[in-house]
């Protein structure tokens, strides 16, 4: 059984006169351990995927299923705890809690999940912030570190609940091009070393060349959906020759 | 989330932002201050009416004679009780503490070459003291042997001392009541002004017999009331009834005939004042809880603006696996810690204003003893007014909050 299985699945947003599909009919199957990137233009419904696969919004049609678990049908509680348990988020902006420690952030999926003392969730923080190289900025706020550090601390905070997926939204958007290949780096590192699953939405080639599979967008379809990077790249050229 | 994390997260969450927090706590401050002093001083009118009406003696019942009607005048004036029924109410009704005959004079006092005239004069009985839960400070009371004899004796209250000795002791002087020589064998402890603004003290008592023989000359043997003070208040009732029941099997009064006598008691007296008090402080408390909902009103504004800020923040939240009700908790408890600091701040305020009030009081009007009050139910009852202030005002935009969507509060700028 794969991890998860998207089966025509649909989104649309009702806007009264107009109806815009953003999602037209994806189907498709990821196993434990891929590395994939999502690739596609502006508007082509990767954010939209992104986002029905991290738990944060529901299809309006079709079946998503998770290690098993029906996503659709399920309340938003239900997705919350799914969300806290199973995925971890790294965005583009970072989005850490300012004015809050790097220990503090990381230790917050905890707080939502299984009670856990604090001296655990001390620890259990500590133990993530080592691991992405942070070792020596506990007590640092976002604003005192870098954009590298503050990608670091997100990402130690979507690990720190041990995630089967980890998913990245643009995660190098906002970083030069050294630190963007540090955090690629990483990301390789814990999808080789722990088999976590991971998934990129990107725009730019350079990043999702680094993934085995990746999986092109357009119009709210997957127009390529491949291991062989020039393929999908190709289909990302003919994207942008037709646009 | 634990319950301990969530007000950690709230009161971090507060220190962000102290200056707004102090203003927003500020309402609720004088809220709860406004309230706690108005109750505190309106407790104070309550426990000093209360520490009158025992001063007037506990659990006091009269007996008057009943109605006689003259020309058309009806007064009541029937010379229907006797020292005996005082006794006999006094021996025989099991609710009853003590009994005591009253006879009522007036007139000039002289001791040398002073003179004075005391507000009260009145002829008691032996139990005078009792009935009325008073007490000596120098001599003796009268014995049954005075009354049995006419005794020529008198018991005096304390401001007829500067009146008619200046520095002599009043104990063992005679004094002229009336042209007939009284010696003075008591002097009664002081009571202050009643709170009718009346000097208590201002009160010479005789043997009830020597009154009536020896001042007004009565060859009748009737008196006229009788002060009965029953053994609790609770007992008033049963009293009444006991009381009642002997007078008219003293009295020989059949069914379906008049009375020929009265029984009131203080109780009325006593729970109307207590409702007036109350009546006013609830009234006045009232007005003061509007500020409180204005402050609630203040907190409730805050809170909103606060989510509004804070949306990407939720978002975040809610992206790590916090449900709805984690984020519901975390602002209501942060608008709960709010208003219950303001709390605090406000029965700590309040208590201070009411002592000062009481200070102010009891310096502006000597004499009174006006007592301060802060009781612990009442800085209960507050603190618990202002949590569920804060529950009140926080729950909608707490609400608002907790119904966010993750990927629009997220996207939020």
């Amino acid at each position: 059984m794969a991890l998860i299985e998207l089966r025509d699945v649909r989104r649309e947003y009702d806007l009264g006169e107009v109806k815009v599909h953003a999602l037209r009919t994806v189907s498709l199957e990821i196993e434990q351990g891929e590395f994939i990137a999502l690739v596609g233009p502006s508007g082509s419904g990767k954010s939209t995927l992104m986002n029905t696969l991290g738990c944060l919004d529901r299809p309006t049609h079709g079946s998503y299923r998770l290690d098993g678990e029906e996503i659709v049908s399920m309340t938003r509680d239900q997705r919350a705890r799914i969300r806290n348990k199973q995925l971890g988020f790294v965005f583009q902006n970072f989005n850490l809690l300012n004015r809050t420690s790097a220990l503090e952030n990381v230790e917050l999926p905890l707080m939502y999940g299984p009670r856990m003392s604090a001296r655990q969730r001390h620890d259990r923080a500590r133990e993530v912030l080592d691991q992405v190289g942070l070792g020596d900025r506990y007590h640092h706020h976002p604003s005192q570190l870098s954009g590298g550090q503050q990608q670091r601390v997100a990402i130690a905070r979507a690990l720190v609940n041990r995630p089967s997926i980890l998913m990245g939204d643009e995660p190098t958007g906002n970083l030069d091009s050294r630190t963007s290949r540090e955090v690629i780096a990483l990301f390789r590192e814990l999808n080789e070393r722990q088999r976590i699953t991971v998934i990129l939405v990107t725009h730019d080639p350079g990043i999702a060349r680094n993934a085995e599979r990746t999986i092109v967008l357009r119009d709210g379809r997957v127009v390529e959906d491949t291991t062989d990077f020039a393929k999908a790249k190709a289909a990302l050229e003919f994207d942008a020759d037709a646009s | 989330m634990s319950l301990l994390d969530t007000v950690r997260i709230a009161l971090r969450a507060l220190l962000k932002n102290k200056m707004r927090a102090v203003l927003t706590v500020i309402g609720v401050v004088i809220g709860i201050a406004a309230v706690t002093t108005i109750v505190s001083i309106g407790q104070g009118a309550n426990r000093l009416v209360q520490g009158e009406l025992a001063n007037l003696g506990t659990n006091v019942i009269f007996v008057i004679p009943g109605q006689t009607t003259d020309g058309g005048v009806r007064q009541n004036d029937a010379p229907s009780l006797t020292a005996g029924d005082a006794e006999a109410i006094g021996s025989q009704c099991p609710a009853v503490l003590a009994a005591s005959p009253l006879v009522f004079t007036g007139g000039q006092v002289i001791y040398g070459n002073e003179n004075w005239s005391p507000k009260e004069m009145l002829g008691v009985g032996t139990d005078f003291l009792l009935v009325r839960n008073w007490r000596l400070e120098a001599g003796s009371f009268f014995s049954q042997a005075d009354l049995d004899s006419k005794a020529k004796v008198c018991v005096i209250g304390q401001t007829l001392i500067p009146k008619l000795f200046r520095t002599t002791n009043p104990i063992g002087q005679t004094l002229r009541v009336n042209n007939v020589p009284v010696r003075v064998i008591g002097i009664l402890s002081k009571k202050g002004a009643n709170m009718v603004g009346d000097d208590q003290d201002n009160l010479l008592l005789m043997p009830q017999t020597t009154v009536r023989k020896r001042l007004l000359g009565s060859p009748m043997d009737n008196i006229h009331a009788i002060m009965v003070s029953a053994r609790s208040t609770n007992q008033m009732s049963v009293a009444t009834r006991q009381i009642r029941n002997l007078l008219l099997e003293r009295h020989d009064i059949a069914p379906g005939e008049e009375d020929d006598f009265d029984i009131t008691d203080m109780e009325e007296v006593a729970g109307m004042l207590g409702m007036i008090t109350g009546t006013l402080t609830l009234m006045l408390s009232a007005i003061a809880g509007i500020s409180l909902v204005v402050g609630g009103v203040g907190i409730m504004n805050i809170m909103l603006v606060s989510v509004t800020e804070r949306t990407r923040e939720i978002g975040i939240r809610m992206a790590l696996g916090a449900r709805g009700r984690d984020i519901l908790s975390q602002f209501l408890i942060e608008s709960v810690v709010l208003s219950s600091i303001g709390g605090v701040i406000g029965l700590a305020l309040g208590t201070a204003m009411s002592m000062a009030a009481t200070m102010l009081i009891n310096a502006y009007k000597p004499g009174t003893d006006w007592p301060m009050v802060v009781s612990f139910p009442a800085a209960l009852v507050a603190m618990g007014f202002a949590a569920a202030v804060g529950v009140f005002f926080g729950f909608y935009p707490a609400r608002r909050a907790s119904k966010l969507d993750p990927i629009d509060a997220l996207r939020y700028e």
